[in-house]
C-alpha cells in the first residue's frame, strides 16, 4: 500500500478504471442480416475502426443494390405473410422480449458501443442503453393498443420501412426507428452508419435471440450508396432518415413524387439560453452537458450559447473552471467525460471550422488537456466573441466546440436564436416559471429544454422545424409516423 | 490551520451588507438559486466516479485523517469518551501505519475527559455546545455553554443555528449569534451546524452557508446527527460550491463539514470526489473537509485492510468503541 505522506500533496489522482472488454466478443467479419440469417453481401467489404486507438475492429459486408432489393424481399415477405397480420399483442411480447435482452446483455452492448463510437462507458452504460431499452418497453405497450391512439378505429401499418441512422447514437437511433416500426406492425430494413456498425449486428444477434420471425428485421451496412438504394428501391414504404442536412434534402428530392412517406431528423444549431436570473451552477452544468455531452455529436446540442450580457463574464468564468475538471481520454475508462472522435472525417471538419472560428475573430479556449496520441481526439472547446455573422455561430461542427454570444433583452434572445436555417432544440435557463413558457412559445424549435438539456425520453416526441428536418419520432407522433390513418 | 483562515476575518468585507436586517436580507436573496433537480443530478454524476487502486488507498486513508469521531448520546460515560479517544489516536491497533482522526467530537461535559486521554497526540477535541441540538436557548445560555467547552480544552466549538429565526427570516439575529459564539470561542475553531433536514430547500442552504461565511465561521456543517435526512450529497455539494464562490471572492477558505448518515467508504469516497471537483483539491485536508461520523471510521478501517491484504476480514477484527 502506498503511504500517503503526512502533509498529502492533497492531489486526488484517479487510477485508471477500465471496463473489461472481455465481455464483448467481436468477430473478424460480419455478413449482412437478411431474412433472419447472416448472409455473405455481393459487394465489397470494409473496415470499422476503434476510433480512440485506430485499432481495425472487425471486416463488415457493404451491401450493394442487390443485397439491398433481397432484404427488401425478406422484409415484404415478412409483412405480409407474418408481422403485419399478426395480432398486436404477439407482436408486443417480441419487442418485450428484445426489451429486456437488451437489458438483460446492456454491459456487452455498453462496452461494443463505446469500442466502435468512441463514447465515454459512463455515457453508453447510463444513457445510450437503458434508453435503448426504454424506448422497446415504450413502444412494446402500444402495439396491442393501437386502435386506442386516437389514430382512427383501425389504423394499419405502412408496410416496408427502410431506415438510415447516424454514428453519433447507433443503437439509440436503431431503437428510435425499429422500436415504432415493428410495433405499428411494420417490417424494417435498417442500415447503420458506415463506421458504427457493430451494435446495430449485435442486435440482429438479439433478434435471432428472441426468436423474432425472419424478415421482420434486416440489417445491411455500407455507406452512401447502400442508403441510395434502400431509398430509391420501388418496394420501400416509408423513409426514415436521421443525419446530415446535406444528405435529408437528396432524400427528399428523391423520393419526392412517390407514394413513399418520410420522416428527417437533421441538423441543428440549438441556442442555449441563459438569462441573469438562472440557477448559474445548474446552467453551467447544463451548458458542459448541452455540447459536451458525447463529444458534441449530438444533433441537438446546445452548440450557441446565448447568456445574458450582465453575467457574461461570470458564467464564463464558471464555464472554464468546470471544463477544466473534464476528464477526456480512454473511453472505456470509467471516469472519462469525453470520449473519442467517431471519425477521422469529423475530427478534420471540426479542426476545419474551429479554424475558421479562429481566424474570423472568435476567442478560443480549452482546458490544459493531455490528448492521447492514437485515435481521433478533440479538447472541450469555447469560443467567446462570436457574433451571429461568424460561421461557427451558423453551421453545425457536430463535435466539442462551444459558440458564446450575448443578448441583452428577452426578445433580442428569442430573435438571436431563431435566427438559423435549423430549429432542432433549444435550452432557457431562468427561474422563472412564466418567462419559461413564453420563451418556449417564441422559440421555433422541435424541443425546448427548460433548465436542463439533452434530456430524452420514449414517451416525449424529437423532431425539428425549419432545415433540422420533418416528422417527430418518439411518444405517440414518432407511433403515427408508422401508420396509415386519421392524422 | 493557514493564514487565510476566516480567523484573520473578513472585517469590513460585509459590513455593508450585515448592517442591517433588510440589507441582509437582500444580499442573502440576491444569491443565484439553486435548481434542486440539477443539483441533485450533479451529485449523483459524481457519484459514479470509479475510485480503485492507489486512488482508493489515497482516498482512505484521507478520509480516516478527515473523521471526527463523534459520541453524542445522553448515555456517554467517561469511560465511552475515553475509549473513543483511544480509537482516534490508533484507529487500526493492528496497523501502526493507519492515520489518526482529526478530532473526537463529544458533548461539553466530556471534553475535559477527552482531552485528558488525547493529551499532545495531535488530535483535537470538538465540542457541540450551544444548546446542541435543537439550539433553543436563550444566547447568553449558548455563550455560557460555549466559554464552558473552551474552557475544559475544546479545540473546536461544534454551534448550531437557531432555524427558528432562520425560517422566519430573522437572518440578522441568525449573524449576530454566529458572531457572538465566535467571540466566545477564543482560540477555539468554530463550526457551524445548519441542520439542513430542518432547512429543507437548497435555496436556505445556499444562503446559510454565506450567512455564516459572512460571520466569520470556519467550518460549516450539515447537521446535528439527530435529525433526518442529515448529510446528504447534494446538500454538502451546494455547499462545497458556496466556500469556492467565497473564497473566489474573499479570497478566505472556510471548510465543509457533513454529519450525519456517512457510514460506508464508498459513500465517504464519492463525498471526497466532490471535495475534488467541485471545490478543489485545496480542500482535501483535514483543515479544511471533514465527516462527522462514527460507524463509518470502521468501514474505512475494514477497506483499508483489504487494500493491504487482498481480503476481507470481519468485523471482529476491529474494535468497537
Amino acid at each position: 500500500m502506498v503511504k500517503v505522506p503526512e502533509k498529502a500533496t492533497a492531489f486526488f489522482e484517479y487510477a485508471p478504471a477500465p471496463e473489461s472488454r472481455s465481455i464483448v466478443d467481436i468477430k473478424a467479419s460480419y455478413g449482412l442480416f437478411i431474412d433472419g440469417e447472416f448472409v455473405d453481401g455481393h459487394g465489397k467489404s470494409f473496415k470499422t475502426i476503434n476510433p480512440a486507438t485506430e485499432e481495425v475492429l472487425a471486416e463488415v459486408a457493404e451491401a450493394d443494390e442487390s443485397d439491398v432489393d433481397l432484404a427488401v424481399k425478406a422484409a415484404r415477405r415478412a409483412y405480409t405473410r407474418v408481422w403485419g397480420r399478426m395480432p398486436g399483442s404477439e407482436r408486443a411480447k417480441y419487442l418485450f422480449r428484445i426489451a429486456r435482452i437488451i437489458q438483460e446483455r446492456g454491459r456487452e452492448l455498453a462496452v461494443l458501443e463505446s469500442i466502435d463510437n468512441g463514447k465515454p462507458i459512463k455515457e453508453s452504460r447510463d444513457v445510450d442503453i437503458p434508453v435503448v431499452a426504454a424506448h422497446f418497453f415504450y413502444y412494446a405497450g402500444w402495439a396491442d393498443k393501437l386502435e386506442h391512439a386516437g389514430l382512427g378505429t383501425d389504423p394499419r401499418p405502412l408496410g416496408v420501412a427502410g431506415q438510415i441512422i447516424p454514428w453519433n447514437f447507433p443503437l439509440l437511433m436503431l431503437a428510435w426507428k425499429i422500436a415504432p416500426a415493428l410495433a405499428a406492425g411494420n417490417t424494417v430494413v435498417l442500415k447503420p452508419a458506415e463506421t458504427t456498425p457493430l451494435t446495430a449486428l449485435l442486435f440482429a444477434e438479439i433478434c435471432q435471440q428472441a426468436d423474432l420471425p425472419p424478415g421482420v428485421v434486416n440489417i445491411v451496412t455500407g455507406a452512401g450508396s447502400t442508403g441510395q438504394a434502400i431509398v430509391a428501391h420501388p418496394d420501400v414504404d416509408k423513409v426514415a432518415f436521421t443525419g446530415s442536412t446535406d444528405v435529408g434534402k437528396a432524400i427528399a428530392r428523391a423520393t419526392a413524387g412517390t407514394r413513399k412517406k418520410v420522416t428527417l431528423e437533421l441538423g441543428g444549431k440549438a441556442a442555449n439560453i441563459v438569462f441573469d436570473d438562472a440557477p448559474i451552477d445548474q446552467a453551467v452544468e447544463g451548458i458542459v452537458n448541452g455540447i459536451f455531452f458525447n463529444q458534441g455529436h449530438v444533433c441537438c446540442a446546445g452548440s450557441r450559447l446565448l447568456v445574458q450580457e450582465s453575467i457574461a463574464d461570470e458564467v464564463m468564468e464558471r464555464l472554464k473552471r468546470r471544463m477544466s475538471t473534464l476528464r477526456v481520454g480512454d473511453p472505456l475508462d470509467k471516469n472519462t467525460d469525453i470520449g473519442a472522435i467517431n471519425s477521422a472525417e469529423q475530427l478534420a471538419k471540426i479542426r476545419e471550422l474551429s479554424d475558421i472560428g479562429e481566424s474570423e475573430g472568435g476567442e478560443r479556449w480549452s482546458p490544459a488537456c493531455d490528448l492521447p496520441k492514437n485515435g481521433f481526439w478533440f479538447p472541450p472547446t469555447v469560443f467567446t466573441g462570436v457574433t451571429q455573422a461568424h460561421r461557427i455561430a451558423r453551421e453545425e461542427i457536430f463535435g466539442p466546440v462551444l459558440s458564446t454570444l450575448t443578448f441583452r433583452t428577452p426578445a433580442e434572445a428569442v430573435e438571436k436564436a431563431n435566427n438559423t436555417p435549423f430549429g432542432l432544440s433549444a435550452g432557457v435557463w431562468t427561474d422563472k416559471g412564466s418567462r419559461i413558457l413564453w420563451m418556449a412559445n417564441q422559440l421555433r424549435a422541435g424541443v425546448v429544454w427548460a433548465n436542463t438539456f439533452n434530456k430524452f425520453d420514449p414517451t416525449s416526441p424529437f423532431g425539428g422545424y425549419k432545415e433540422s428536418g420533418y416528422g417527430r419520432e418518439g411518444g405517440l407522433p414518432g407511433l403515427a409516423a408508422y401508420l396509415k390513418g386519421i392524422h | 490551520m493557514t493564514t487565510t483562515s476566516a480567523s484573520t476575518a473578513s472585517a469590513g468585507v460585509f459590513d455593508d451588507i450585515t448592517a442591517s436586517e433588510s440589507s441582509l436580507r437582500r444580499f442573502l436573496h440576491g444569491l443565484p438559486g439553486v435548481d434542486q433537480v440539477g443539483a441533485e443530478a450533479r451529485a449523483a454524476g459524481l457519484g459514479t466516479r470509479s475510485i480503485k487502486t492507489t486512488a482508493k488507498s489515497f482516498a482512505i486513508d484521507l478520509a480516516i485523517r478527515m473523521v471526527d469521531l463523534t459520541t453524542l448520546e445522553g448515555a456517554d460515560t467517561h469511560g465511552k469518551v475515553r475509549a473513543l479517544a483511544s480509537k482516534a489516536m490508533r484507529p487500526d491497533p493492528a496497523d501502526p501505519t493507519c492515520p489518526m482522526t482529526a478530532a473526537v467530537c463529544v458533548y461539553p461535559d466530556m471534553v475535559a475527559t477527552a482531552k485528558q486521554t488525547l493529551g499532545t497526540s495531535g488530535v483535537h477535541v470538538a465540542a457541540v455546545a450551544t444548546a446542541f441540538p435543537s439550539g433553543r436557548a436563550a444566547l447568553d445560555i449558548k455563550l455560557a455553554d460555549t466559554r464552558d467547552a473552551v474552557e475544559a480544552g475544546a479545540d473546536e466549538i461544534d454551534m448550531v443555528i437557531d432555524r427558528g429565526a432562520f425560517l422566519s427570516g430573522r437572518y440578522l439575529d441568525v449573524h449576530d449569534e454566529i458572531v457572538a459564539v465566535k467571540q466566545a470561542c477564543g482560540p477555539a475553531h468554530l463550526k457551524v451546524i445548519f441542520e439542513t433536514g430542518e432547512l429543507q430547500t437548497y435555496d436556505n442552504v445556499r444562503r446559510a452557508s454565506w450567512l455564516a461565511m459572512m460571520a466569520g465561521a470556519h467550518f460549516i456543517k450539515t447537521s446535528t446527527g439527530k435529525v433526518q435526512p442529515a448529510a446528504t450529497l447534494p446538500v454538502t455539494l451546494v455547499m462545497l460550491e458556496a466556500v469556492r464562490d467565497f473564497r473566489e471572492q474573499t479570497g478566505q477558505m472556510v471548510g465543509v463539514k457533513p454529519a450525519g448518515g456517512i457510514r460506508t467508504t464508498k459513500d465517504a469516497i464519492k463525498y471526497l470526489v466532490m471535495v475534488n471537483e467541485i471545490a478543489g483539491p485545496d480542500w482535501l485536508d483535514p483543515d479544511w473537509f471533514r465527516f462527522g461520523a462514527s460507524t463509518l471510521l470502521n468501514d474505512l478501517l475494514m477497506q483499508r485492510t483489504k487494500m493491504v491484504t487482498g481480503r476481507y476480514s470481519g468485523p471482529d477484527y476491529f474494535t468497537l468503541d
